[in-house]
């Protein structure tokens, strides 16, 4: 077979702009059969598979497209859950264009070949075609438990399943998921996608208990000592939002990210049947340049805002969201103000009336244009403000999605567990072993703010370590 | 699921219940909270722990029906279950190294106070208890509260039982006539709450007070409880929620909890009338 030579990827198939940015359903609808295997015939097979370097969790990636271009779907999904717990999720929301197609070889003149793409196609088709459940493995008669149900967690959960190990989550919000479930909007990642592959976790026979608290319900010393697990891993994500430290941050409409998303997302605040409540923003300004900065974006349109801003204090260059998250934002309407730093935010005051219910609503944001230095010793150009730039806009709520730092809840109730300054658990990196014997650690309550196919890697990295700390320990 | 296994009217709009949980149960301690979700599309609601039996496995909230969420959980009797139940979050209230402390109770807060008086009276500590309500309809936990103050004023609004006036009235006229408190425990509205510190500040006695904002996951992940004390944001669901009195900025939070009025009146009426068509 002659490969496609076409220097441009298969356009992802999508709704349409003015469309999908007053609804909740998924943005992009996914490669069909035809267009999977024409994008597959790109791929030349190259034998020293620079694409697999560059992929966090090793999927053998010219072998999954090669049965793409059989047709072989099925042959390629197991290829791809060889290597990864949850390949519908990773096709959605790795940074492709950083990791394994940054390496492809038709990338160097042209566009590289739509990894990304090829493997939600096969994730899916798997999903639609195929109902027989994955074998659940002999128990070898150990107990894990995993603390926390987002990507980390899921992944060392499902990877230490996979070798008989018993494993139960303790998730302390009421679904499973993390990120997935209250961070990455619906038209992103659908809900039901990230159901199903925990419901797969489920079939290999994980135990998942909601609403428990590690640091606070229980403790991992409990775990250890009372409870019977061999080992805990802790993937406890992100924690408490970092706000500015401006004027105006307490008013009534300044939200974080994260628990505006938490409200859409988790609690389906946008639903009519939900108790929910979120505030309907008709123009919204949100400050940060990453992932989630586009998610509150493009979820505040979803809710009915007429304008959404953008605030970000470098320029396109250094934006740190995914480029198609950028040029989506863009197409649905969402304004960029780069080189811009807010410095207040405004809210109503009657001074008359102390009892007004519009005193304390934010009215708009003050910001003050920037410009790039030169470069520092780790080649960053620090933003500085231009004196007399400053300019007001009108909004009624104002999202800040400037990161986040670990959630200080098992730090302080592990004796022992050692952290960094910033309050990350400190590991070694190969293993994810961390100061406690028997306890690992991976995703953001590492690393701080990353992506979810990072916090993936390091939960299967911390499985096989886990796995051969059981092991050893048996044998002495 | 979560069973409701004991259900008790305290008055017209409180209600107690005690929820099976005992993971929660074998943790909990006066001061902390749990939040909450009576069924699927509900919200999570933070409640304050209001007492909790080890050994049986449960955990006593009380709680005044104000909106949706909490109308629907007094629609919930002994048999049937809620959603979700988690905690205990926060920290415990400070209680160690204590000898004579004002426990200062307004309206449905008292249920919060009530543990926090039991554990100071337990602890051998002195405990001088100022409870107030806006009638004597509203009066709840009278008994239970007797039994652990060596001293108790009750206070209402419209004098329709005890002493007529505010709750800041008998604190004011305590400290003037000299009681030496070590520290002074306030739970109840914001506005009592700024009051009390108000009284206490000018005579340096350390006041505790314990907020109850706005929340969401109530584990330190999405910001919504922040709060300013002493200038800085903390947040009530892992910093609290017991803070410093003379540091929180009570005007502020006041106007935060406002936020989502309208929605929560929307709700609550939408909910009734939902509950009056079921009857009919």
């Amino acid at each position: 077979m002659a490969a496609n030579m076409n220097l441009r990827k298969n356009p992802m198939p999508s709704q349409p702009p003015e469309i999908r940015a007053h609804n909740f359903q998924e943005v992009a609808t996914g490669y069909t059969k035809d267009i999977a295997m024409d994008e597959a015939m790109r791929c030349l097979g190259c034998k020293h598979m620079p694409c697999v370097s560059g992929c966090p969790v090793n999927i053998h990636i010219p072998a999954f497209i090669e049965k793409v271009k059989e047709g072989d779907f099925e042959g390629a999904y197991q290829v791809i859950s060889a290597s990864s717990s949850l390949p519908a999720i990773c096709g959605r929301v790795c940074p492709q264009e950083n990791q394994c197609e940054k390496h492809c070889v038709r990338g160097i003149k042209g566009e590289p070949v739509g990894i990304g793409r090829l493997e939600r196609f096969v994730a899916d088709w798997h999903n639609t075609y195929v109902k027989t459940p994955p074998k659940r493995p002999a128990s070898n008669g150990h107990k894990v438990a995993v603390i926390g149900a987002g990507p980390a967690g899921l992944a060392c959960a499902g990877d230490l399943a996979k070798k008989g190990y018993a494993v139960t989550i303790f998730e302390a919000l009421h679904r499973p998921g993390g990120v997935l479930t209250y961070g990455i909007p619906e038209f992103r990642l659908p809900k039901s996608i990230v159901e199903l592959e925990v419901n797969t976790l489920r079939t290999l026979g994980v135990q998942i208990e909601t609403n428990v608290v590690v640091g606070k319900t229980i403790t991992v010393e409990e775990l250890l000592e009372e409870m019977g697990f061999a080992a805990v891993f802790i993937g406890t994500g992100a924690g408490l939002p970092r706000f500015m430290g401006i004027p105006g941050e307490s008013l009534k409409g300044v939200y974080s990210a994260n628990e505006y998303l938490t409200r859409s997302n988790l609690m389906k605040a946008y639903e009519e049947n939900s108790d929910t409540p979120i505030m309907r923003a008709k123009r919204v300004a949100v400050v940060g340049g990453g992932n989630v900065a586009m998610d509150a974006a493009r979820t505040a349109l979803r809710l009915g805002a007429d304008k959404v801003y953008i605030v970000y204090r470098r320029s396109m260059e250094e934006i740190p969201a995914r480029r198609e998250e950028v040029e989506h934002a863009e197409e649905e309407g969402v304004e960029l103000l780069l080189l811009t730093n807010p410095i207040e935010i405004l809210g109503y005051e009657n001074p008359a009336d102390k009892r007004d219910m519009k005193n304390g609503l934010v009215t708009g944001i003050r910001c003050v244009k920037m410009e790039l230095g030169e470069p520092d010793e780790r080649g960053r150009r620090s933003p500085a403000e231009i004196p007399g730039t400053e300019f007001t806009i009108d909004v009624d709520a104002v999202i800040m999605a400037i990161g986040t730092s670990p959630n200080p809840l098992i730090k302080k109730t592990t004796k022992g567990l050692e952290v960094n300054t910033r309050g990350g658990i400190v590991v070694t990196e190969e293993t994810g072993a961390t100061s406690l014997p028997g306890v690992y650690a991976g995703g953001d309550a590492v690393t701080g703010a990353a992506t979810v196919i990072l916090a993936m890697g390091a939960g299967k990295t911390a499985a096989a370590s886990i796995d051969a700390y059981l092991q050893k320990r048996q044998l002495s | 699921m979560y069973k409701v296994v004991a259900k008790k009217s305290l008055n017209a709009t409180v209600t107690m219940m005690e929820i099976e949980a005992p993971l929660v149960a074998k943790k909990a301690q006066p001061g902390q909270f749990i939040i909450l979700r009576v069924n699927e599309n509900g919200e999570r609601i933070p409640l304050t722990i209001a007492g909790y039996d080890r050994k049986r496995g449960t955990v006593r909230i009380i709680f005044q029906v104000v909106g949706a969420t909490t109308f629907k959980l007094n629609q919930k009797n002994v048999g049937e279950s809620i959603a979700d139940f988690v905690g205990p979050l926060g920290t415990p209230t400070h209680t160690e190294g204590l000898n004579k402390v004002c426990v200062v109770g307004g309206g449905v807060g008292c249920a919060i106070a009530l543990p926090v008086a039991q554990k100071l009276h337990k602890m051998g500590c002195h405990v001088h208890g100022i409870i107030g309500f806006r009638s004597k309809d509203l009066l709840i936990l009278e008994e239970e509260f007797r039994a652990c103050c060596d001293r108790l004023t009750i206070m209402t609004d419209d004098g329709s039982y005890g002493r007529q006036g505010v709750v800041t009235l008998p604190l004011q006229e305590a400290i003037d006539a000299g009681e030496a408190y070590d520290r002074v425990i306030a739970i109840g509205p914001l506005v009592m709450m700024k009051f009390v510190v108000a009284t206490t500040k000018p005579h340096g006695i350390p006041t505790t007070v314990s907020m109850n904002p706005i929340m969401i996951d109530g584990t330190g992940m999405c910001g919504g409880c922040r709060l300013t004390v002493d200038g800085k944001t903390k947040f009530a669901c892992v910093d609290g929620p017991d803070f410093d009195g003379f540091a929180v900025d009570f005007d502020e939070a006041m106007e935060r909890s406002t936020m989502y009025r309208d929605f929560e009146r929307h709700a609550y009426s939408e909910a009734c009338n939902l509950f009056t068509k079921e009857v009919e």
